[in-house]
């Protein structure tokens, strides 16, 4: 597999201009419950804290700060613009999805119907020492919706 | 070269290792010799773990395929034998750090080595308040008031035992920092240490920023504060002559793995006066002389220290891979890294946006180079390399709160060993000189 299949262009671009990147001076939406999750990754030092708020339930809106590698902060990306609008459950659904492509170590392919710029994290999945990056923030993202419900 | 001092003897009997010579001791590197990605094998990661040649790796095959049983126990021919190069191979391994016999202590690795020290000088203290032991204990006790000092480069592995040493105890930890070339401020050294110091453990070569301490000095520092010397020796045992007399360090710890062993081997070096009132710090099997209900009493070093069955094969490994140490010389394996370290670090400084941790170039450091690339993290550096072939540690190093003081989370290291030829160092140059555009930066 060549490197161009990991860092799809799609990665390449959310790594430098990062949607929902920036928790500081971004209130969420007043009437908005909210949860938030910080994850590290030890071995790397990848760090994400991801804030959900929740309305109606809906995800109103996903904010995050992190400092890692292209490909997690360029999930946390993916992940923020994706999900705001969904609905909790859809999110939960998807989040799901995501998971089960990353650990299926390249054995089962991503649906861009389902996980839209997500279905790029793809050929992660065959690199087992990077499938935590493209994690890390959808970890969190779950941890923040238990606590937002 | 001007870095290494090369005895005359030496120089004169043996040239100094070329490229042609490396390519040969890479025959004895049977892993050495495939493809990564459609890419020949660059292995720039010898830092983090060595490759084994095949002498090591028969060592330990033939011991088990005509040596195998348990040491120190049993009449029958085997236990004679494997006894025999067991013990055989600590005495190889003290010859080979200039130590004695009983100054040789088999361990798992550095870290359980500096593990097995910090909690001998807390039972020390324990041992001594309850009246146990010799009574040299009482000064040895590490307890409330007295200081720990180690060093804002070490290992993570030779700050976190200490650390929790100074827990234990109600002991204080110290450390002495470093300036931005990540050199030693030994101008501070001397008051950071002036009061009621036990213990001084710093490493002989920094496994980030490349660096040679000057261990003379700083046991001249111990000594003064009558604080036992600790030595980290894991990127210095492997890579250079070392003398733990010569040095008159207190302790020494390495790791097999990082050099040409198995893993699951290391090495503890301390002074016998020592070694023999220590407390232990495992107790079981293979370290005691009389056992009742109630309690045990301790055989002398090295048994006192190795409770347990031992890693015999391992052992038996270590000792050959020594022995290839040897025989191809560690002055002239020094030299050569040397060599291609000052290669690794003019190369890296001449590219743009990457920063070199440690000694600039022309300045003295081991093979090894850890830096930062502007605008891309390290594990895309080290995907990057990946693609073409080329294996470098990336990370912390195990050294988190050094990256810290450097103001980074994580770098990349390439660090080479005795099987790397010029080649090696000039492809991962020319690797590196195309990640910053690659990740469009």
């Amino acid at each position: 597999m060549s490197l161009d299949q990991l860092y799809q262009q799609i990665i390449l671009d959310h790594s430098k201009a990062r949607h929902g990147s920036g928790l500081a001076g971004v209130d969420a939406p007043q009437g908005a419950s909210t949860g938030q999750s910080h994850q590290l990754n030890p071995v790397c030092g990848d760090e994400v804290t991801l804030r959900v708020a929740v309305e109606d339930g809906r995800v109103a809106q996903i904010s995050w700060d992190g400092a890692g590698c292209s490909i997690s902060m360029a999930s946390a990306s993916v992940l923020s613009e994706l999900g705001e609008g969904l609905t909790v459950d859809e999110l939960h659904s998807i989040i799901g999805s995501f998971r089960e492509v990353l650990r299926s170590r390249g054995k089962v392919h991503a649906d861009p119907e389902i996980l839209g710029d997500a279905a790029a994290f793809e050929g992660v999945a065959r690199y087992a020492a990077r499938v935590k990056c493209a994690m890390i923030s959808w970890v969190a993202a779950e941890d923040a919706l238990n606590q937002a419900a | 070269m001007a870095f290494v001092t090369t005895p005359a003897t030496l120089e004169h009997a043996v040239p100094a290792m070329d490229n042609a010579e490396v390519l040969r001791i890479r025959n004895d590197f049977p892993v050495l010799d495939q493809l990564v990605n459609g890419r020949p094998l660059v292995y720039l990661d010898s830092g983090a773990t060595s490759q084994n040649p095949l002498s090591v790796i028969e060592a330990e095959q033939e011991f088990y395929e005509q040596r195998n049983a348990a040491v120190h126990r049993g009449a029958h021919h085997l236990a004679v034998e494997a006894t025999e190069v067991f013990e055989d191979a600590r005495q190889a391994i003290a010859d080979f750090i200039g130590a004695e016999y009983a100054e040789t202590v088999w361990t798992s690795n550095a870290t359980e080595g500096l593990n097995l020290v910090s909690y001998a000088l807390s039972n020390a203290a324990l041992w001594s308040a309850r009246g146990r032991g010799d009574a040299r204990l009482k000064e040895l006790a590490v307890g409330p008031g007295d200081q720990i000092v180690v060093t804002e480069m070490e290992h993570h592995a030779n700050l976190i035992p200490w650390q929790e040493l100074a827990f234990r105890t109600g002991a204080t930890l110290r450390y002495i920092p470093i300036d931005d070339s990540g050199a030693l401020r030994l101008d501070l050294a001397a008051e950071i240490l002036a009061s009621k110091t036990k213990v001084l453990a710093f490493t002989h070569a920094s496994n980030v920023l490349g660096t040679i301490n000057p261990v003379k000095e700083l046991v001249a520092l111990g000594r003064a504060a009558e604080a036992l010397v600790v030595l980290d020796a894991c990127q210095s045992a492997p890579h250079l002559p070392l003398d733990v007399k010569e040095l008159d360090v207190d302790f020494a710890v390495f790791s097999g793995h990082k050099m040409l062993a198995p893993t699951g081997i290391g090495v503890l070096y301390g002074k016998q006066d020592l070694l023999d009132v220590l407390p232990p710090f495992l107790t079981g099997g293979s370290m005691i002389t009389t056992v009742t209900m109630e309690r045990a009493e301790y055989l002398p070093s090295p048994q006192r220290f190795e409770a347990g069955t031992q890693r015999i094969s391992q052992a038996v490994a270590l000792a050959a891979a020594a022995s290839y140490l040897t025989e191809t010389g560690l002055a002239r394996v020094h030299q050569w890294e040397t060599e291609l370290g000052q290669r690794m670090v003019a190369g890296l400084e001449a590219l743009p946006g990457i920063r070199v941790l440690g000694p600039a170039a022309g300045q003295e450091r081991i093979g090894l180079a850890a830096f930062d690339v502007e605008g891309v993290h390290a594990h895309d550096v080290g995907q990057f390399l990946d693609s073409r072939g080329i294996a470098v540690r990336v990370g912390h190093h195990c050294a988190q709160p050094l990256h810290r003081r450097l103001g980074l989370t994580a770098t990349t290291r390439a660090s080479a060993y005795l099987y790397n030829t010029t080649d090696d160092v000039d492809a991962f140059l020319e690797a590196v000189a195309g990640v910053r555009s690659y990740f469009r930066v």
